[in-house]
């Protein structure tokens, strides 16, 4: 068999064949029309280890076409080993054009983060999920736990933040907060921080999250309403930074931690890379940019 | 007030393929009454009680339950969303072990809590209140409202299994040997703290127990099974004093003396 002139790889396109495709676009369909909803999906083996996005990667490769542009993140980074590998595998099966931008990308593949760029309508964001089940760790039993969405007893959740209250003073938990998508079924968000929980409320992008292991699909279509969970005397909140990205002075960003030495510096700069280096093409500077040490030398 | 009674079973039967379960069970329960039912293992009174708070289904006969609007439920035809409702706000379930009827794994004031939050309590503050007032009712140090039951002994479960049930109210209780594996001075101590609850509160309850001791403390009325068949019923200072059927006497004089 002779390589194709566009240097696309002997595989069908997008690396699945396309009765898989199919299959995973109808549970996506389902999962769109019952919003929340987890749709049980024939997983398939992927190349690649469970955990480093197997899901994820199944959901871009049945929506994904040749015009598409695919960005993928780790952790808001677009330069992490599982994003670029990601990115490459994509390149090589589906030969899409890739990017960094936010603005540009029609698939933004991610894990763990939502860009700080807003995103617009037509645009699709894929989750990598791990643990789809939000109510697992009380409820081990998976029967159980299908019978609680079914009749929408949600009591058990708020337990886990009562425990929280109980324990720390304050809702402890940061990433997997859990929501209730319109006004029904109780979702986990994937690890994303919960800093983002906002961003996902009437968001005009559609939103899919593919649980690999687990053999999971669920989805937020645009526009629709995503609550955090929270008690009336303990409401919901977002993190909040003391300081400013080191980098490109950001505020009102997520920052993550860096650190410099091993004698206790470190700096807090952009989890969104992306985010962070626009800022900088702009003109923007945070304390420790190297163009500010420039003057002194 | 109403003259009516609470819960009313006709010709209840439940087999395991051929075997029988429990076979033709008859009777009315009233608001506020305590009713035991006794009998050796294998006698068919957990089969029963099962059947009652519907975690199992009878092969025949009918259970139908007084529902807080007066309206009478077959509760072998309603939805299982509303069964699974009714189990959760207007019923009790005690069981023997209550690591059965606990969650171990998180804090007593949580599962105090569980019921109303998952009636659609959304104030911690006022959750909490609750919690500690009903581990004060039964005897739990305020201070270990934030342990979990792991940390707790066998009597302190047992009643934080009953706070836990008892937290929003319900008028029937089903106890399946509530003092099963519990030392006798415990035992004795739960016993009274029982029977104080169910007085203030006007529970009804069907306590299954092999203990003709907890049966005379607790209720005031009990039935004898023996091969899945009820094989006398009565006031329970009737049925202990004066047994009739010849399976009672020796049952009664099977206990033993001090």
């Amino acid at each position: 068999m002779s390589t194709p002139a566009t240097d696309i790889a002997t595989y069908n396109f997008a690396y699945l064949d396309e009765q898989t495709k199919r299959m995973i676009r109808r549970a996506i369909l389902k999962g769109i029309a019952i919003p929340g909803y987890q749709v049980p999906f024939a997983s398939r083996e992927m190349p690649m280890p469970y955990g480093w996005g197997t899901g994820g990667v199944q959901v871009t490769a049945a929506i994904i076409g040749p015009d598409d542009v695919l960005k993928v993140i780790d952790q808001g980074a677009d330069d992490t080993t599982n994003a670029v590998s990601i990115r490459a595998f994509f390149q090589k099966v589906a030969d899409v054009a890739v990017t960094t931008e936010t603005a540009k990308a029609t698939i933004i593949q991610t894990r763990h983060r939502i860009p700080e760029h807003p995103l617009t309508e037509g645009q699709t964001l894929v989750y990598q999920v791990p643990i789809p089940e939000p109510l697992r760790f009380l409820e081990p039993r998976e029967t159980e736990t299908r019978k609680m969405h079914a009749l929408e007893e949600y009591g058990l959740m708020h337990v886990k933040l009562y425990e929280d209250i109980a324990r720390h003073g304050r809702i402890a938990t940061t990433y997997a907060y859990p929501v209730k998508v319109e006004g029904r079924y109780v979702m986990d968000p994937s690890p994303t921080p919960k800093f983002d929980n906002p961003k996902m409320h009437m968001s005009p992008a559609l939103q899919l999250f593919g649980a690999g292991r687990e053999k999971r699909i669920y989805a937020v279509p645009p526009f629709t309403k995503v609550v955090s969970l929270d008690f009336e005397d303990h409401p919901f909140e977002i993190q909040a930074f003391d300081q400013p990205c080191a980098l490109c002075g950001a505020e009102q960003v997520y920052l993550d931690e860096v650190i410099l030495d091993d004698k206790g510096g470190h700096m807090f700069v952009c989890s969104d890379t992306d985010h962070c280096e626009t800022r900088q093409a702009c003109g923007h500077r945070g304390h420790l940019s190297p163009d500010i040490l420039e003057p002194a030398q | 007030m109403t003259d009516e009674p609470l819960l009313r079973v006709t010709a209840l039967s439940k087999y395991y393929g051929s075997r029988i379960g429990c076979e033709d069970i008859s009777f009315d329960l009233w608001p506020g009454e305590v009713l035991a039912i006794v009998g050796e293992s294998g006698s068919g009174k957990t089969t029963l009680l099962n059947c009652l708070s519907t975690r199992l289904l009878p092969t025949s006969g009918t259970a139908s339950y007084r529902m807080r609007d007066n309206q009478w439920r077959d509760l072998y035809r309603m939805s299982e969303a509303e069964r699974r409702f009714l189990m959760r706000t207007d019923w009790g379930f005690v069981h023997q072990n209550p690591a059965d009827g606990l969650r171990m794994t998180v804090s007593a004031g949580a599962n105090v809590g569980e019921r109303l939050m998952a009636i659609g309590d959304r104030h911690y503050g006022n959750i909490r209140a609750t919690a500690v007032d009903w581990l004060g009712r039964v005897e739990i140090d305020e201070e270990r409202i934030d342990d979990e039951p792991r940390a707790f002994s066998g009597g302190m479960r047992q009643r934080l299994q009953i706070a836990r049930n008892l937290v929003t109210g319900p008028r029937l209780v089903f106890m399946d040997e509530p003092t099963g594996g519990l030392d006798v001075s415990v035992q004795a101590r739960l016993l009274d703290l029982l029977r104080g609850l169910v007085t203030d509160l006007g529970l009804a309850a069907i306590v299954v127990t092999h203990d003709l001791a907890v049966a005379r403390l607790l209720s005031q009325r009990m039935m004898v099974m023996k091969d899945g068949h009820v094989v006398e019923a009565g006031l329970t200072d009737r049925v202990l004093d004066d047994p009739r059927a010849p399976y009672t006497q020796l049952l009664v004089s099977s206990i033993l003396q001090v």
